[in-house]
């Protein structure tokens, strides 16, 4: 095992070797980059733009109590339901007694990271409350007892046979590798669903404060089936979720698509400002929003704030040659990816500590991300929080090489050392290093330093030339 | 004028040839060079790491090393970055070591943007190639120069075939103690982006950082490829005949 290194190191290592899945990441991420980048140059100003999500979402999350209170009191007046729950378990007891109290037994639900997050599924299915996921990836998932791999794209990491395999497997049709014809089966599944369903359960991308409505995005209408057709609709919402009005939604309905997948705009748009009114013809009887916490207000007391500006477009993941490489589930965490980094450990604590180290620090996803957080700096600032929690014999040499750097002949004392302990076969290359270099040389040859470094060429010859 | 090179930890050890190709042609451009003996690292790896007083401490010690100069130049952008991004934040006001560590980000210039800007160098002008070329464009050279800057300087060269890659701005995947923290996925890493240099069909890499230079050759050297790799600096030295073209042995 490496002298730098835990037991993360040989996970990472074994899905860098998971070459279906690498080649999967690679071919979908590289696409989703790529079609980002041709509607962000078609968007005019799309700097500014970025500019403006920055700000806006940095000044709510500045009066978020504030903005919070006014979000409750428009949706309260728009009739909805408004719940608080300060953590998973909350969230989850909340949304199961709303289902136990009036005898709801089949949900639909539209694809909702939060609701991953507190693990809802499990929780409603404990209560005895059938969920039925309406997204197609996550309905792939489900049927195929999977995890996402991607915020967006849930089955980013599977392939086509997997899919077929599964779709045949769990609902009995016969077996198809055709993308349209398998899109028909589960849409003929799902529609039974819908038909029969009494809950809907959702995520929301953005409330609006100022008029408690919620926007939720969505490609395949099946959002829009799930506020509509079951007679009570939950929304679980991230209290940072905020925004100030409803003239601010243009800002982030332009980033938000063309971040994750280049779309100009999401395919549905739904707004919704309370339950079904008398005259509306259909919608749900009853609009239940869920608060949650869950450690975002300890986040926003915290280091690293600027982490709940985060619209969850995966950019950042698509964007990222270490998630490229290692896929979604490699991380272990609901949210994978440079965000998911940042966010992991600050959600699930201290066993995904080292979560933050695991990047290059390329800025990559700063480039990518719609409301311009520096990951990059947030990763860094993350790991100088946890430095004395790194493993001793880092700390050792890290603090060691530091001190060995603090004085000139130290370090030429090093570089000689360096020099001496790489062995070549006289190509110039160490393929063999001792020490912490064994886990360079483990993969790549080191050249071996030449006979004179700068510094001596400079003081035997080159100081003297003028 | 009076310039004093940083030469940086990697390009001292590793790369002389580099250090040499920046006296020569920051003289031929009319620079006083000196080099002062005392300096050592300016603490990014520890910085990166999250290692900060350590940083602190070694960026503090630069500092002193170079106060004696108006001007620093450095091979590097990323040690560049860290010298005139990362190091006056770690120094709240009012620290005593703040305002020199100030002064050395205010006097600190990256070698090529400072050929260009500071000297008013074309560098187009002066470079020319005998052979297909391609580029790695550094990440952590974003706050110094893009990756149109670059390639511009390198478009513009006499007879000059550049292949531009498909992504240039890809990470090699070094990343600092990343790539011995994490060598299995730093080399996936590595191999996307030497993938992408190979496409191009040019064997001869300008790579302006010798951490990535470090990397790549090293994956490159792995891995049996024809893949080479230079600074700019080297280039002009050679073009401007200041230095014999490097012999390639093996």
């Amino acid at each position: 095992m490496g002298w730098l290194s835990g037991k993360l190191r040989l996970r990472l290592a074994e899905a860098t070797r998971n070459t279906p899945v690498v080649e999967a990441v690679h071919r979908v991420t590289w696409r989703k980059v790529d079609a980002r980048r041709v509607s962000m140059d078609k968007l005019r100003h799309a700097e500014n733009l970025r500019t403006r999500a920055e700000r806006i979402r940095r000044h709510v999350l500045e009066r978020l109590p504030d903005y919070l209170e006014q979000f409750v009191t428009q949706a309260t007046a728009g009739g909805a339901c408004v719940h608080f729950a300060p953590d998973a378990t909350a969230a989850d007891r909340i949304i199961c007694e709303i289902a136990r109290s009036r005898g709801l037994r089949l949900a639909v639900k539209s694809k909702s990271m939060t609701t991953e997050e507190v693990r809802l599924n499990d929780a409603l299915a404990a209560a005895d409350v059938r969920v039925v996921e309406t997204d197609l990836g996550e309905f792939i998932v489900q049927i195929d007892h999977d995890r996402p791999s991607h915020i967006i794209s849930p089955i980013i990491h599977k392939d086509r046979r997997q899919i077929a395999g599964a779709m045949a497997r769990e609902l009995g049709c016969a077996y198809t590798e055709d993308p349209e014809e398998l899109t028909s089966i589960a849409r003929r599944h799902l529609r039974d669903i819908f038909r029969r369903c009494d809950l809907g359960i959702t995520g929301v991308n953005f409330a609006v404060a100022e008029t408690g409505t919620l926007c939720l995005l969505t490609n395949e209408g099946n959002g829009r089936m799930t506020v509509t057709r079951p007679r009570v609709h939950v929304a679980l919402l991230g209290i940072e979720k905020i925004i100030p009005r409803l003239t601010d939604l243009p800002v982030f309905l332009k980033l938000l698509a063309r971040s994750s997948t280049g779309q100009a705009m999401g395919a549905y748009t739904t707004l919704i400002t309370g339950p079904k009114r008398s005259a509306d013809r259909d919608g749900p009887e009853e609009l239940h929003i869920v608060l949650l916490d869950n450690g975002r207000s300890d986040i926003l007391a915290g280091p690293v704030p600027e982490v709940l500006h985060c619209v969850r477009c995966g950019a950042c993941l698509n964007a990222c040659p270490v998630y490229r490489n290692i896929g979604g589930h490699a991380y272990n965490s609901v949210y994978p990816g440079p965000i998911g980094s940042l966010l992991t450990p600050l959600l699930w604590g201290p066993s995904h500590e080292e979560l933050p180290r695991v990047s290059s620090l390329c800025g990559a996803c700063r480039l990518a991300c719609p409301v311009k957080i520096d990951i990059p700096e947030l990763l860094v600032r993350l790991r100088s929080l946890a430095t004395d929690r790194q493993p001793r014999i880092k700390r050792w040499l890290l603090r060691g090489w530091a001190w060995g750097m603090n004085r000139a002949w130290r370090y030429r004392l090093g570089q000689r050392l360096m020099r001496r302990t790489l062995s070549d076969d006289g190509s110039g290359w160490a393929t063999r290093g001792l020490g912490p270099l064994r886990d360079w040389t483990g993969q790549r040859d080191l050249p071996r330093p030449g006979a004179r470094s700068f510094r001596q060429l400079w003081q035997e010859d080159l100081g003297d030339e003028r | 004028m009076q310039v004093a090179l940083f030469i940086t930890c990697l390009t001292d050890t590793f790369y002389p040839r580099v250090g040499e190709a920046m006296v020569r042609v920051l003289r031929h451009f009319g620079c006083q060079v000196e080099f002062p003996a005392g300096q050592t690292c300016c603490g990014q790896p520890a910085f990166n790491s999250g290692f900060h007083r350590e940083a602190a401490r070694l960026i503090s010690r630069m500092a002193d090393v170079f106060s004696p100069y108006s001007c620093v130049v450095t091979p590097s952008a990323s040690c560049a970055t860290m010298v005139k991004h990362h190091g006056p934040p770690l120094f709240p006001e009012g620290d005593q070591a703040r305002p020199a560590v100030c002064a050395l980000a205010d006097k600190t210039w990256e070698f090529t943007t400072f050929l260009r800007d500071r000297l008013g160098v074309d560098m187009a002008a002066h470079l020319r190639f005998d052979e297909p070329i391609t580029f790695h464009y550094p990440c952590h050279a974003r706050e110094i120069y893009s990756v149109e800057d670059l390639q511009g300087w390198l478009a513009g060269a006499n007879g000059c075939d550049l292949r531009v890659p498909a992504r240039p701005d890809l990470c090699c995947g070094f990343g600092g103690v990343f790539a011995v923290e994490y060598p299995e996925l730093s080399d996936a890493m590595l191999r996307d982006k030497l993938s992408e240099l190979e496409a191009t069909g040019a064997d001869l890499v300008i790579s302006n950082e010798a951490a990535c230079t470090l990397q790549m050759s090293g994956g490159a050297h792995r891995r049996g490829l024809r893949l080479r790799f230079k600074h700019l600096a080297e280039c002009l030295a050679e073009s401007l005949g200041l230095m014999e073209p490097e012999s390639w042995a093996g």
